[in-house]
């Protein structure tokens, strides 16, 4: 269901963000991700940290994590690939460590830029030592992201969320830009 | 411009540190801080090369009733340069962060880093929003910024130029997970830093 505000997906995600007790959000900033990003910020429970590039988010997470605070990195498929060698510190020092990425350059990509990184992103992330979890409709993105959650803390693993572009929509250059 | 002797910079730096927080770089500034004496409130990176600033930032926004001092070199800093514009933004008030700058790779070879030529990371960290920005080239200024490492109420960054003779290896601790876990009993207690 989407709502006038935006998807009612991503208010359940901020609803367990809140429940699991996420104290830090870092992001890059994907359309995909807006709605979550506004309700993070409105949240005087959650501090949102804006990044110039997604690995800032991984070291960011590995010393929120000494620090006793859970966090989550929000960014797009085609961040990804910049994460590859930050994400070695909390697989070394068996860190739990999670992040929701919104899928690009699969289902109805206009961009051809965005397709091989968002072909790569699964093997990317898997290879990398990330369990990898996927939505593709809104119905599957609570449980998902719910398990995703307490597995990252409870069993400490580093852990990936993706939310399907065809759950997204592919973006539309043709109509506005966004 | 003169330059400091690494080893003796740090030393003052960490002198009499009371509950500092501690972060380093991969390499020579994890040696130099190991010099000064191993902590559980040291956290050394053996790599992910970039990210010290960005792990002082989070343990820094996580703790924010201690301070937290980071200690990198000119490369490591180079690597993780947006991490400024973040640190720029956010405004933590108890992060520190020192570049020992030798203007040198010095893990590879000493090889020249972009600060031996036109980069000031000094000036990128004030362009970049943090107001109290020092570029430290004598020993005589160490006992001024270790007093403000520990009484500033706003983020701080000192580049100390340093020479670029190697020193000795002092290896720190590097297996992971007893690095992460000895820092979280040291932040958290034993208890807690079993759960989350």
């Amino acid at each position: 269901m989407t709502t006038a505000l935006g998807p009612s997906w991503a208010d359940e995600i901020h609803g367990l963000f809140r429940t699991h007790r996420i104290g830090l959000v870092s992001l890059v900033p994907d359309a995909g991700h807006q709605r979550l990003i506004e309700l993070c910020q409105a949240d005087p429970a959650i501090r949102t940290v804006t990044l110039t590039t997604e690995e800032e988010g991984i070291a960011l997470a590995a010393g929120a994590y000494l620090g006793g605070v859970r966090s989550a990195l929000l960014i797009q498929s085609s961040g990804v690939g910049n994460c590859i060698n930050m994400l070695s510190l909390p697989t070394v020092c068996q860190m739990p460590f999670f992040t929701i990425v919104t899928m690009r350059g699969e289902w109805g990509e206009f961009n051809p830029w965005q397709v091989p990184m968002g072909s790569s992103t699964p093997a990317v992330l898997a290879a990398s030592g990330v369990t990898v979890f996927r939505a593709d409709s809104a119905a599957e993105v609570a449980p998902t992201v719910e398990g995703a959650l307490q597995l990252a803390w409870q069993s400490r693993r580093r852990v990936a969320v993706l939310l399907s572009q065809r759950l997204l929509g592919a973006k539309r250059f043709t109509e506005a830009a966004r | 411009m003169t330059t400091l002797p690494r080893r003796e910079a740090v030393r003052r730096l960490l002198a009499d540190r009371g509950d500092l927080v501690v972060t380093t770089g991969l390499g020579a500034s994890a040696y130099d801080v190991a010099a000064a004496g191993d902590s559980p409130l040291d956290f050394p990176l053996w790599g992910a090369m970039g990210g010290a600033a960005m792990v002082g930032l989070g343990l820094a926004i996580a703790q924010p009733k201690r301070t937290v001092l980071v200690i990198t070199g000119d490369g490591e800093m180079l690597m993780g340069i947006g991490s400024f514009a973040t640190i720029g933004l956010e405004q933590p008030a108890n992060l520190r962060i020192v570049v020992l700058d030798n203007e040198r790779f010095g893990e590879t070879g000493n090889q020249k880093t972009h600060t031996a030529a036109r980069t000031d990371l000094a000036a990128v960290a004030t362009a970049c929003g943090i107001g109290d920005v020092r570029t430290i080239t004598s020993l005589g200024q160490m006992d001024q910024l270790r007093n403000d490492v520990h009484r500033a109420t706003a983020p701080l960054v000192a580049v100390i130029k340093i020479g670029a003779e190697p020193e000795s290896k002092a290896l720190p601790p590097r297996d992971g997970p007893f690095l992460a876990h000895r820092t979280r009993v040291a932040l958290l207690g034993a208890a807690q830093a079993l759960e989350d």
